[in-house]
Order: C-alpha cells, then structure tokens, then sequence
C-alpha cells in the first residue's frame, strides 16, 4: 500500500490508547462519569485538559445518566461531543441512549466492556454492548488496544457523516485491552485532525436566526415514520464506515473492514468471536493450520448495524461453525452473537452446522486450550455429521 | 437597553410562546413561562423536561416555541441544558461564537422535585450559567394528578386519594426552595404569577447574574386543584396572601421577603375552593386543617427570622 507509516510506536494501555486518540480529535465538549474500567480514559483525558492540551469543556457529571443527557444537549448545541463508560453505567444510560440515537446526534462513546449487576463484577465481558446493541447507535468492536484507537479516531467520521449522523460506541474489553500495555502506533496529530475534519453542524440548537426544537412528541400519526427513517440510516452504515476505513489505511497502512477474516477462503471449520479472545483464537487457529486442519476464523467489527450479508457470504463455504458469546442472551435460548450469525446464513440452504459455546464471562479466562476444544469439537462434526448440543457453558463448574 | 418594568412596555415585546400550543385553558404553566421569557432582555435558550408544558407546546410537526428548545427526557431538564450551556462556552471560547445567550431549563415539580432532583443538583454544583425554572402545580399532573412530594399535606390525589381510613397525601410537600438555596447558588426565589411584577423582576436580576439560579414558581392546575378554570390567578393570590407560597429570594445566602401581606389570611381561604382539599372541611378532618395551618405559620416564621423582618 501507498501508507505514509508517520506514527510514534508506544507501548501503552486500551484505555491510554483511546485517551490519546481523543486527545488528537479534541472534541469541543465532554460529559463523562467514572466508572471501572472506562474511567482511566476520563482521568487521562481530564489531565490533558487541565493541562491545555485540548480545548474540551467537561462537564464532570453527577452520574451516567446526566453524562449522556450532557452530551445529548451539547451536541444538539452543535459541536463535537464524546465520553466513555462501562457496564452499569451504560445501564444507567439505557434511555438516553436511545434519545441520542432517536434525535440523530452523533455522539462518540468509548465503551470499556465489562459484565453487569448482580452479582457484581467489575471484569470483562460483553453483556453491557450486547445489552444496548438494539438501542440504535453503531458499534465497533476492536480486538486489541491498536484497534481500540484506531476505531475510536474513525468513530468520529463515521457517526458526523453527513449521511447518517448517528451516535457510535467503541467496545474495546475491560482490563484484558483497558488495563493491559501493548504495543501500537500513534498516528500523528496533523494527520489524524485532517482525517476527522472540522466539525459539521447540523440544526445546531444555538443558532438563534433558525430556532428549532428538538425532542418534539411524535403519536401514531407519524411515530412510525421516524422509526422506519432510522432503520433506512441504519442501513447505510456500512458503506460509509468503508470508505472511512480507505481514508484510515492512507494515513495509517492498516486496512479495516466490517469484520475481519483469517484463514478463512479455505477453511472448513471456523470460529466467530468478538474482541480480544480474537487474539488468542487465531494463533490456535495457526497451529491447526500447522496440522493440517483447515481452520479460519471470522471476527465481527461493525456489529450494528450487522453486515448480515457480508458475514454469510463469508461464511456459507464452511462444514461447521463455533460461535463464541461472551455474553448471553437469557431467555433467547442462544449467545447474541450466535443469534445474528445464524441469521446471517439463514438464506444458505446448506450452509455450514453451527454451535454456540458461552465463554469468559465476568473476567473468566479465555485460554488457548478452550479453542483447541472448540475446534476439535468441530473437526468432530465435520467427520460425524453429529452435534451433541448446541449451546454449551465452556470453562465453568457444573 | 433594559426593558422598562411596566406592562405598557412589556406589552410591546414579542411573545415567545406562542397561542395554539394545547395546554388546559386556565393552566398556570404558559403564563409563567410567557412571563419569563417576556422578563429577558436576552435571547434564551430553554430545556424542558418532559411534562404537561412539553407534551403540549411541541407535538410534531408543531411548535409553539419561537426559541430555540430542547426537551430530552423526564428527570434531566438540568443535565441537558448543562450540555447546551457548556458547549456553548466552548464555542464561544473558539470564537465561534459571540451572543450572549441565556439558558433556562423548565421543570414541573415531578420533574424538579423527584426524578429530576439528582440532575438539578449536579447542574446547580457544577455553576453552569443558566436559570431553573420549576412550575410547581402540586402534582403529577401530566399522567392523572398523581401525588409527588410538592404535594401539598392532605391533597386528595389519584395515587393518595381521600379515603375513609387515609385522607389525602399524610406528609408536609418538600421544601425545594430551601434545598437550592443549601446549595449556597447565588440566586434562589420563589415567585406566583398572581404577582407578575414581582417575578418578572426576579427573573430579570437572575439573568443578570452569573452562575446557576433556581426560582421555583406556583403554578395553578384546574384538573388537579378540582378548581374554576377561571380562577388560576385567584388562587395564586390567595397562596401569596394566605402565606402557604411566600414569595422571597436569597441572593448570595441574604433572605429576603419580597411581599408581605398586610393581613395574613387564613389558609382556608386559599384550601377552600379547590376540591382537592375538600375532604378536610368534614367535621372528622379538622384536625388536619389545624395542622396545615400551623405548618403554613411556622413555615412563615422561619422565613420571617431569616429575612430579619421578624
């Protein structure tokens, strides 16, 4: 590729890795509460604000709710806006997430993952995002602290689109990414502004020769109109994060699209897995390899909205299929992830068997044995034809 | 530049709530806000928390605000408008911007007092530049007259109806006024629209002053106080005169009561024409006519020692 590598190499922590591309955007406003392990990132960010190296206003709220109903307002205002949270308070935030949507204001969130109440815990794992995943924001998953940076500064592209204006959270694992140093590069600051560009208002609230009024009640006469309209944006979601992703590669030399697949043109077997146990996946996927075993792996980054074509296309070659949730979707019989990829190969008639093992949640090691499991599970199906169950708990007591 | 404080004047000024909204004919809440908005010699900026003001002034695809507004949810009035006011500093920081605008939020009482209490008080602690409005009709009017805690001590309500065993809502309503005026803000009062002049000031010197203000307002509701819906103006009067909604303020933790009846009038007097307490002139309930009324008096002594006008 043409990339101009321009960038610092660093070793530094997820949320140091969100923080510094924040502060390279430099939003015009915050609204942000702690919260473990998001509120590393406010902390670093609040730093470079008392420090004047960003203009940011905070606003040091006196819960999540009120952060988010900040940002709602200062974006309606007609700036750029951003903030981070975790677990319960992204649960605090569950009505407004829904007006920050609703009201089309795009709001930029870093979403540090972690398991929810009761019991507590304050670990990783994805019941928060997946809990919000219908609430009408876009979300990007990123598997590593380089990822969680780079979707953070194309984060704020994709939802100030002209053509979308949506809020967008940025889902990186709690402590395994937050917590732990990795080694990334920074992209420089001139570059990274030049990517974002100057904010675009749209209906800003403090324009006093156009007045308008947000937050109107909609009844049945045209409520409906609303909803459809926003599933329509929705659907142009993915389009723009692509091309974003084109602007991202020119300046960075890394290639992102709306999921990513690793060995997969071949394989037979394959495991679908979300965020950082992508990581370790994919070097058992390697050894497999190295067997003999044609193994991929497919790792979803736009998860809403879903690329539900995209990903069955990629997917309908296979024999047989782990999804791996970590997070459940009580009630709904299967993992949530498990739910949106059965439905992404709903229209390939013999597509591949599919399971759906629970895994890692509240902190819970994802080791490589796990998925050595998993695919020799897998490898098993393939040669039997049989499925033993469906959806298991994997690494748990009975 | 300042508008003189005369009706004559106040007149000319361009209405910014405009007629055709849907509130109740005889409803307390557009009066107020007409006379706040009329009392700025500044543009404003408003939030408006979820309500009967909001529900009827803004129902898709009209509004009845010629302002810029906001309404976000039930319970953060504060915190949205916290959002507006801060970016709007931001912007005028970059020079982005260069009016000066003013920022009042409106609350009902459930949505001051109750749920939107924590919002209120963030917004106040953080001193944002802006002006809480609470229009306080005694109730959850908006969803059916349910009771919230500025209901008054023995209301009949939808959810502490009058009944043989309960009569009416047990406890005294919270004193919101004093807990923002605990916040130690520069600027804290109440106001009745029976007395236009005397709001329409508070609102001017709220405006004037930099930091968060709270002016929490009485706001007459026909369907809830079981009252005329000739009679908002009346009642409020009589709330004032009765001493059961004093008006005052505390600029910079000074108290002052800025309307003093000659005569005290009896509480009854302002009880007795709303059905809502109509229940406490049975024989059986006078005890409890007699215990409001000794609230009403000690409530009043307190705000008399405070203000020094003993």
């Amino acid at each position: 590729m043409m990339a101009q590598k321009s960038g610092r190499i660093v070793a530094v922590t997820g949320n140091e890795a969100v923080a510094e591309a924040l502060r390279q955007i430099n939003p015009d406003v915050s609204a942000a509460y702690p919260i473990t392990p998001a509120t590393d990132i406010m902390q670093r960010f609040t730093g470079f604000v008392s420090d004047g190296k960003v203009k940011t206003e905070m606003i040091l709220v006196e819960s999540e709710h009120s952060a988010m109903s900040g940002c709602i307002g200062a974006a309606a205002a007609g700036g750029r806006v951003m903030t981070a949270t975790s677990s319960q308070g992204l649960a605090l935030m569950w009505e407004e997430l829904f007006i920050a949507s609703g009201t089309r204001l795009p709001i930029v969130m870093a979403l540090v993952n972690r398991a929810l109440s009761a019991p507590l815990n304050i670990h990783g794992d994805h019941s928060d995002g997946m809990g919000a995943r219908d609430c009408g924001w876009i979300q990007l998953w990123s598997e590593n602290a380089q990822e969680a940076y780079d979707n953070t500064i194309q984060a704020f592209r994709i939802a100030e689109h002209m053509d979308i204006r949506l809020p967008i959270m940025v889902c990186l694992d709690g402590f395994i990414i937050s917590h732990s140093i990795e080694r990334i590069e920074y992209i420089d600051d001139d570059a990274v502004s030049k990517l974002v560009g100057e904010y675009k208002q749209l209906n800003p609230l403090l324009d006093l020769e156009h007045p308008v009024s947000y937050g109107p009640l909609i009844l049945p006469d045209y409520y409906m109109e609303y909803r459809k309209a926003h599933a329509e944006v929705m659907s142009k979601v993915p389009g723009i994060v692509l091309d974003v992703a084109k602007d991202f590669e020119k300046i960075s030399g890394r290639k992102y699209g709306l999921f990513e697949e690793y060995r997969l043109d071949d394989a037979e077997i394959g495991l679908v897995i979300l965020n950082s146990a992508a990581g370790t996946s994919k070097d058992v996927i390697d050894s497999f390899r190295e067997k003999g075993i044609k193994a991929g792996l497919l790792k979803p980054r736009l998860f809403r909205p879903f690329p539900y074509d995209e990903i069955g296309n990629a997917l309908k070659h296979l024999k047989a299929i782990c999804v791996l949730d970590r997070a459940d979707a009580f009630g709904g019989s299967y993992g949530p992830l498990f739910i949106d990829i059965a439905a992404s190969l709903y229209p390939h008639k013999n597509g591949p068997v599919l399971i759906n093992k629970i895994y890692g949640l509240g902190g819970r090691d994802y080791m490589p044995s796990h998925a050595e499991l998993v695919l020799n599970e897998l490898v098993e199906i393939v040669k039997t034809g049989k499925v033993k169950m469906i959806k298991e708990y994997i690494a748990v007591r009975e | 530049m300042a508008t003189p404080l005369t009706l004559k004047e106040l007149s000319k000024k361009e209405i910014l709530l405009t007629s055709g909204h849907r509130m109740c004919s005889g409803c307390g809440a557009p009066i107020i806000v007409k006379m706040v908005l009329l009392a700025s010699d500044y543009p404003i900026v408003a939030a408006n928390a979820t309500g009967c003001l909001e529900v009827s002034t803004c129902i898709s695809d009209y509004t009845a605000w010629k302002i810029p507004w906001i309404h976000n949810a039930f319970e953060n009035a504060a915190a949205t408008l916290s959002g507006v006011e801060t970016m709007y500093r931001s912007l005028k920081k970059q020079g982005k911007i260069d009016k000066e605008i003013k920022f009042i939020a409106f609350g009902g009482d459930g949505g001051t007092y109750d749920i939107g209490l924590q919002s209120l008080s963030g917004a106040m602690e953080r001193g944002h530049d802006m002006l809480y409005v609470c229009y306080d009709n005694g109730a959850y009017m908006n969803t059916g007259i349910q009771r919230s805690s500025a209901t008054p001590y023995g209301a009949d309500t939808t959810t502490c109806p009058a009944g043989s065993v309960i009569h009416g809502k047990p406890q005294p309503r919270k004193n919101l006024t004093k807990i923002m005026a605990a916040h130690d803000i520069p600027y804290v009062a109440q106001a009745s629209p029976s007395n236009w002049s005397d709001l329409v000031k508070k609102v001017k010197k709220a405006l004037e002053i930099k930091g968060p203000k709270f002016m929490n307002i009485l706001s007459p509701c026909n369907r809830g106080w079981r009252s005329r819906t000739d009679d908002a103006i009346m009642l409020s009067r009589l709330a004032v005169e009765t001493c059961y909604w004093p008006l005052y303020e505390i600029e910079n933790g000074v108290t002052k009561v800025t309307f003093k009846p000659k005569e005290k009038k009896p509480l009854v007097d302002f009880l007795k024409p709303q059905g809502r307490f109509k229940h406490l002139f049975a024989p059986e309930n006078e005890n409890m006519l007699k215990n409001f009324q000794e609230m009403v008096d000690k409530e009043w002594g307190v705000l008399l020692k405070a203000s020094g006008t003993e």
